[in-house]
């Protein structure tokens, strides 16, 4: 059977043809391609790896960002509270202050009433008791006749006695 | 590029035809040959094994029973005579050139045998002629050739750019090899000593399949369906394995771990039997490739041939038939296009795992 009986001229020029195919494509085709292949591939690896820094470097910026905005606000937040803090103090120590004072003057000025009140009563009692014995000089000085003199006398120095 | 593909194409075909055409055959025989024909009875077994076996000349087409064929260089050895080289054409349809012909029958039919002056058989010269099978081999590989530098040229010149016109068509087939096979079946370690051989013979037997089923020239010869050439191509896959296996793989086949001492001392039982293997394997790829190529062509020329014998019976009949046997025909070369691809990349992946187990490392 010549189909399945292989051919020995053909063979060898299978084989030399077959060998020069292999290493001419190996040697001028294969390896540039599968270099360029590789060089693609590792570019493009590489491009996504950076690709990936970048994201994860900016998303690390992002988060800064936000926590520097949080801790500003934070920061805010405090010096408003500690403001109002301030304030409210402020406001509480001057009406304590101004309570102290008002005591004090209220005080103050009770103290001088205190002593006029006393300077007046004493004058008053001077003059009462100046006054009592200019009276009694007076009924002494007068004759103590009738009854209705008597009595006339009196009304008429009680009307003297200006009270003030 | 394309267009130097395209005009050595067209040179190389204007060349060969001119020569083919040039040298037809003696126009005195045009008469009686064609009676001949004629009067020949149609066999459709000598019909398909014409077209499936090698030829001394690349036969283009008939006309009025005239056959138009590319003549190719005949390079023979005898003893008597030394070195001869003539074109097929001068030996063609029995004639005799310096007491060559081919043999209609016997041992050596449809070769080149040595005759004397009555006609007699003398002997087998060493025939390395440039046949038909050798010539569309060199044309296949120098198309691959001027393809793939033109595609490396390519991704010279697009370094990190994303593939375009041939390259983008044969990348997803490069990276298929490299990756699905290469790298999956030898591993990460040596794939890539072996990817260019392995680019190589898949895009050899591909093209080869793919010019198979092309019915004209510069497709129609039965390469890969031509068991010489299978044998080739296996025998290329066995060096390379036998070549670069390691100690592991040596030892995996004379000396297998696991296996009872009792079947290697005394009789060498499981390194026979594994040393049969590692020949039985190159034995197989050949005849994969062979058996399924030519039983495809040998199948689609079988439908051919039932136009031809229905319409020796009546040519009425053979009309009737011819539709239904060019459905099955196309029908056919669809398959045959599908088995082009499948056959190329199984001839590849197995050569691959061979590979891989020669590579293989201990673990």
């Amino acid at each position: 059977m010549e189909l399945i009986k292989p051919d020995l001229g053909l063979l060898i020029w299978m084989l030399f043809s077959f060998s020069i195919v292999v290493f001419v494509l190996a040697k001028f085709a294969w390896r540039p391609i599968l270099a360029a292949l590789k060089h693609r591939e590792r570019s493009i690896q590489r491009s996504l790896e950076a690709a990936q820094r970048a994201k994860d470097e900016l998303a690390k910026i992002e988060f800064g960002n936000e926590k520097i905005t949080q801790l500003a606000k934070l920061e805010k937040e405090n010096l408003l509270k500690e403001a109002k803090e301030i304030k409210n103090n402020i406001i509480e120590e001057a009406k304590e202050a101004a309570k102290i004072e008002a005591k004090k003057i209220i005080e103050e000025a009770r103290n001088s009433v205190e002593h006029e009140k006393n300077l007046v009563i004493n004058d008053i009692k001077n003059q009462i008791a100046s006054l009592s014995v200019d009276i009694a000089e007076k009924i002494l000085k007068q004759n103590l006749g009738d009854e209705s003199t008597q009595k006339q006398l009196i009304d008429e120095l009680v009307k003297d006695i200006d009270l003030n | 590029m394309q267009r130097i593909l395209f005009n050595i194409a067209v040179v190389t075909l204007l060349l060969l035809s001119v020569q083919g055409f040039a040298i037809p055959e003696d126009p005195t025989h045009k008469e009686e040959h064609s009676e001949q024909q004629e009067n020949k009875k149609f066999n459709p077994g000598s019909f398909i094994f014409d077209h499936i076996q090698d030829s001394y000349s690349w036969h283009i087409f008939t006309y009025k029973g005239h056959h138009y064929s590319i003549p190719l260089p005949i390079i023979i050895y005898s003893k008597d005579q030394g070195l001869v080289s003539f074109w097929s054409s001068k030996i063609a349809h029995g004639h005799s050139y310096k007491n060559f012909t081919i043999a209609p029958e016997g041992e050596f039919a449809n070769k080149i045998i040595e005759v004397n002056e009555h006609g007699e058989f003398v002997a087998r010269p060493f025939d390395i002629s440039l046949t038909k099978n050798v010539a569309a081999i060199i044309i296949c590989g120098v198309f691959m050739i001027i393809l793939f530098i033109s595609v490396a040229k390519t991704y010279k010149r697009r370094e990190g750019m994303p593939p375009k016109g041939m390259q983008s068509l044969l990348e997803p087939l490069i990276l298929f090899i490299r990756d699905d096979i290469a790298k999956n079946s030898i591993g990460e370690h040596s794939y890539e000593k072996y990817t260019p051989f392995l680019l190589t013979i898949f895009f050899f037997i591909l093209f080869n399949n793919l010019l198979g089923l092309v019915p004209i020239f510069p497709g129609g010869a039965n390469v890969t369906g031509n068991i010489t050439v299978t044998m080739a191509l296996a025998l290329a896959t066995f060096i390379t394995t036998t070549f670069t296996g390691n100690k592991n793989y040596w030892k995996h086949i004379f000396n297998p771990p696991g296996v009872p001492w009792w079947l290697k001392l005394p009789l060498p039982l499981i390194p026979f039997i594994e040393l049969i293997g590692v020949i039985i394997k190159p034995f197989v790829l050949m005849i994969r490739l062979f058996a399924n190529i030519s039983a495809g062509h040998i199948i689609v020329l079988g439908f051919f041939s039932l136009i031809f014998i229905f319409g020796n019976m009546d040519p009425k009949l053979g009309y009737v038939v011819s539709p239904v046997s060019i459905a099955f025909t196309i029908f056919m070369s669809m398959l045959e296009l599908l088995v082009a691809f499948i056959q190329a990349y199984v001839f590849t992946i197995l050569s691959a795992i061979y590979f891989g187990m020669a590579s293989e490392s201990e673990h």
